[in-house]
């Protein structure tokens, strides 16, 4: 038997196995999507061994090697990472089956490279989750950056190309100009990037200083798309829908969220942050940035736009509940994340499914189409819930925390943005399931007969819906986890 | 023993003793034959002196047992003893490589005296580095010099010859500078002797000839050593020379050009003098943060990969200056670190362009279109190297930064924080113009049946991309001997 240690290891290197073999298998691509699925499935088992582990209290940690003297690329899996990585894996195993529909649905090229950067995308996700201080995070995601962007790019046009440029311009400059410097300058007050519950900052700076390396920190997590730096991800929407549906709603934008709740939780500590007041700030933008990213989504007629401003008004709650500090409300977000994961993924790959079974993209052409693809869009009317935060979908109990914990606080300005962007949320979710059902197909020349998109995408997206609503009702292992991050 | 005892003469007089015995054969492939057993012999003996000075501290080897400071002095301690290693390491890379690239590139008949140049080249280099005294220095500075020209000139294109001509005149300009100032030196001292030197300086230091030495040695020096806006010679002489000399001297020569600097400023001037009474902190500080826009913005612009990576040469330089007015161990770190760093990356770089050229028939941005699908493993050669050039974790180029930002940060410098990494961000726009034009466009019609470059050519050059990530990823030879040199410089462990 293995020890955790070694489960560690081989839980990062067994999806780049997976690139390599995928890769040679270029040629069969019967068998390169089988390897693609048995490697997600080996990964999720291997994963999974490590929650028991975890739930004892047990941390596992292994320095992989070193960097820079004093400074070791080195892993811990805590409560939080581990979260992470059974979505990410979890999800990787139904993104697979979709893809494998969608890309030969399409018809789409160079499809082995699609699924090389795939795999190697999940590793890097995992090196995030797992990463045991700053430096190895910010490896990680810096590689998670560069292997996405042959994805976001894949269809090689001059549109994809731009796409790519705004892409990897926000995310590369954002984590260079701000990220970067923090992170050396936290090693330089505290000679350490280790991430230790209670942060390692504490006493080390005046709260004027906090204030501004926390700036530093959440702008220069750029993946967590806090506006002024949240085009990236409507930039990123060029990519085939099953890229967006992993990457940006799982992998690449949790990578950012998860990464604001580690760097505040075990680098700033929340009573560090408490007693500086160094938090105000960072309020007031997820805030905005939720209200914002709302409105436009309110006013977006392509699908997939409005579903990336819905993800960037979504990440920011995360943020925001980050930022009150309140215990209730860190366990929302925590939940949060697990929550829109797979809630958003259904979103996406219902837009996915009406593009390759109706070829169409935006919000006015959907009519009636809940008669033609009624799995599909049921899918979509769960997981639209869930971003409302209604019941019976897990959305509504992270929400719940969320909300609780900001009254804990008596912070009445969060809890008003919760409840408005929860309004706006409803304004631009209902229409659409409201058009899919409730008004008659409109009768245009380029209609043409279809049924629901091919079965692995509908088996995908049913999945991930079905789990929406089991989360709701056994929300057990993320509470746990996030329980136990708190209280360790 | 007595043989060991010889290892810092024989460094310099392995490969000067190949370069007449190369010339004297004539025959290309014995030529290639000794010079090779010539290079890789060098990089034995480096090896073993770098070695020595880490188990028992610097060495001095008196030549023909005249005792310093009156006969010549080879001296070896942290900092050249790893400059050693470098530059005989990348010259064993890249020779193996020539026998192949040359074929095409230079006209047969010429192949001997290739190797006789390149060996009189690398003789010089090595030279440079090793030797404890000032004239001495001079003296290997032309003698590289002098065969460097030969080899820019020896490329297939004609503007081969314009660039040597150019890099003549101000490589002769920069020589004179250098003589001029070591004249005043021995002037002031009455000693050629470097340790020597620096030990009288106490004497004279502030002195009007002492201060005019500095700043001529010290236009000279940046002159060599590509310091913006002294960078004229570089652009062209790396784009038309060919491709192994533009890998050798990508990876070498501006950089044995900053050893000596560092030299004269820590071992003779003394960090009190150079730092405390003139303003070069402020002087190299513009020049270098100039250099990294500047060039920078410049490589943007071009349309010749080689010229491209040319430029941005200068911008790197630009970081290695920038760690030295810092007067800081870190600095100093991420400046020796650096040197070895962008050395190793950028001779990937300029060997990997020279299967580029031989395949694609040149490496203007508009021929190399659709060379990811053609030139796979080339193009991913040149993006992982590039990707050392902007600095990203994992490659080469981000250990250096993290020094430079380090030493940046500790004196609170913030807002040269932000000038170092927005101009990294420079570096993503010059190396994406490259990927864009590989990866997103068709191939040419015209270019029929291009393949991937020869094994010659790869596998050399998948060498320094190789270690380039390994730089990258384990630190301790790079950053251990950058560090021990620093301090070495800092006056730590004299």
């Amino acid at each position: 038997m293995l020890s955790p240690e070694h489960i560690v290891l081989l839980t990062l290197v067994l999806p780049a196995i997976g690139a390599v073999a995928i890769a040679l298998a270029g040629r069969w691509p019967n068998l390169r999507e089988a390897i693609t699925l048995l490697t997600a499935v080996a990964l999720l088992v291997w994963v999974s061994q490590l929650l028991p582990v975890v739930q004892s209290g047990d941390l596992p940690t292994v320095t992989w090697l070193t960097l820079m003297p004093g400074l070791d690329i080195s892993f811990k899996v805590e409560p939080l990472g581990m979260l992470f990585a059974l979505i990410a894996s979890g999800l990787w195993i139904v993104n697979s089956i979709y893809s494998i529909g969608y890309m030969r649905g399409n018809q789409e090229q160079r499809q082995t490279r699609f699924f090389v950067c795939f795999a190697l995308a999940i590793s890097a996700t995992l090196g995030i989750a797992f990463s045991g201080n700053l430096l190895t995070l910010f490896v990680f995601y810096e590689v998670l950056t560069l292997v996405t962007y042959p994805l976001v790019t894949h269809h090689g046009t001059t549109k994809a190309r731009d796409g790519g440029r705004v892409y990897l311009g926000i995310l590369m400059g954002t984590s260079t100009v701000f990220l970067l410097p923090a992170l050396i300058y936290i090693w330089h007050v505290a000679g350490t990037t280790d991430f230790v519950a209670g942060g390692i900052l504490a006493d080390k700076l005046g709260p004027g200083a906090l204030a501004g390396l926390l700036a530093l920190c959440m702008f220069g997590i750029g993946k967590a798309a806090l506006m002024p730096f949240h085009r990236w991800l409507p930039a990123a929407m060029v990519a085939p829908t099953p890229v967006s549906a992993l990457l940006h709603a799982v992998a690449v934008v949790k990578a950012g969220v998860f990464s604001v709740v580690k760097v505040i939780f075990y680098i700033f500590g929340v009573d560090t942050l408490l007693s500086a007041g160094a938090t105000h700030w960072l309020i007031a933008v997820a805030g905005f940035t939720i209200i914002a990213a709302s409105v436009v989504a309110l006013g977006a007629d392509n699908l997939k736009r409005r579903l990336a401003y819905s993800t960037i008004s979504q990440l920011s709650y995360i943020t925001l509940a980050t930022a009150v500090l309140a215990p209730l409300s860190i366990v929302g977000a925590v939940i949060h994340i697990a929550a829109h994961a797979v809630g958003k993924i259904t979103l996406f790959f219902a837009a996915g499914a009406i593009y390759t079974a109706a070829h169409k993209t935006e919000v006015s052409q959907l009519d009636g189409i809940g008669r033609r693809m009624p799995w599909t869009m049921g899918a979509f009317s769960i997981a639209a819930l869930s971003m409302i935060g209604l019941p019976p979908a897990v959305g509504f109990i992270s929400k719940w925390y969320m909300i609780s914990g900001a009254m804990a606080v008596q912070n009445w300005w969060v809890v008003g943005i919760i409840v408005v962007s929860t309004l706006l949320n409803a304004g631009y979710f209902l229409p659409i399931i409201y058009r899919a059902f409730f008004v008659p197909a409109a009768h245009d020349a380029h209609d043409h007969p279809h049924g629901e998109a091919p079965l692995p995408m509908v088996v995908a997206l049913t999945t991930t819906a079905a789990a929406t609503v089991l989360l709701f009702f056994w929300p057990d292992v993320p509470l746990a986890l996030a329980r136990q991050m708190l209280t360790p | 023993m007595s043989f060991l005892q010889h290892l810092p003469a024989l460094q310099v007089v392995v490969p000067l003793m190949a370069a007449p015995l190369a010339l004297l054969l004539r025959r290309s492939n014995y030529a290639f034959l000794v010079v090779l057993t010539a290079t890789w012999a060098a990089l034995a003996i480096s090896t073993g002196l770098w070695v020595q000075v880490a188990d028992s501290g610097p060495l001095s080897y008196a030549i023909g047992n005249w005792p310093a400071p009156w006969g010549i002095e080879y001296r070896v301690d942290p900092l050249n003893a790893f400059m050693l290693v470098f530059v005989s390491g990348v010259a064993a890379v890249v020779l193996p490589y020539s026998y192949s690239s040359i074929q095409a590139e230079v006209a047969p008949q010429q192949h001997y005296l290739f190797y006789t140049m390149f060996a009189l080249c690398l003789t010089g280099l090595l030279g440079i580095c090793i030797t404890g005294d000032a004239f001495n220095i001079f003296v290997f500075l032309e003698i590289s010099a002098l065969s460097t020209y030969v080899l820019i000139a020896m490329g297939r294109d004609r503007r081969a010859l314009m660039a040597s001509y150019q890099y003549l005149i101000m490589g002769t300009i920069g020589a004179t500078f250098i003589v001029v100032g070591i004249g005043l030196l021995y002037l002031m001292t009455g000693t050629l002797n470097l340790a020597d030197m620096g030990k009288r300086m106490a004497e004279v230091q502030g002195s009007r000839p002492v201060l005019a030495a500095l700043a001529f040695l010290t236009v000279g020096i940046s002159l060599k050593l590509a310091l913006f806006p002294l960078h004229q010679w570089l652009p062209n002489a790396y784009a038309f020379a060919p491709s192994a000399v533009s890998a050798f001297l990508a990876a070498t020569a501006t950089k044995v050009a900053v050893y000596v600097l560092l030299r004269f400023y820590f071992s003779v001037f003394g960090q009190s003098q150079v730092f405390g009474r003139l303003p070069m902190e402020e002087m190299m500080l513009i020049l270098a943060l100039a250099g990294m826009f500047a060039a920078s913005v410049m490589a943007i612009y071009q349309t010749n990969l080689k010229r491209l990576f040319a430029y941005s040469s200068v911008g790197q330089i630009g970081y290695i200056i920038l760690g030295l007015s810092f007067g800081s161990v870190n600095g100093l770190t991420s400046t020796v670190v650096h040197l070895v760093n962008h050395g190793v990356t950028k001779g990937a770089i300029f060997m990997l362009l020279g299967g580029v050229a031989l395949r694609m028939g040149g490496t203007t941005l508009a021929r190399v279109q659709g060379m990811g699908k053609v030139m796979p493993w080339t193009s991913f050669g040149i993006l992982i190297c590039g990707l050392s050039l902007i600095g990203l974790p994992g490659t080469a180029g981000f250990i250096s930064k993290w020094y430079l930002l380090l030493a940046a940060l500790e004196r609170d410098q913030w807002w040269l924080v932000f000038l170092i990494v927005l101009s990294s961000l420079l570096a993503v726009l010059y190396v994406w113009r490259f990927v864009e034009v590989a990866y997103f466009k068709e191939p040419r019609q015209d270019i029929v049946a291009v393949s991937e470059a020869p094994l010659g050519l790869l596998l050399p050059s998948a060498v320094l991309v190789v270690a380039t990530v390994y730089f990258g990823l384990d630190t301790s030879l790079t950053v251990g001997s950058a560090a021990r040199a620093a301090e070495f410089l800092m006056g730590g462990l004299r």
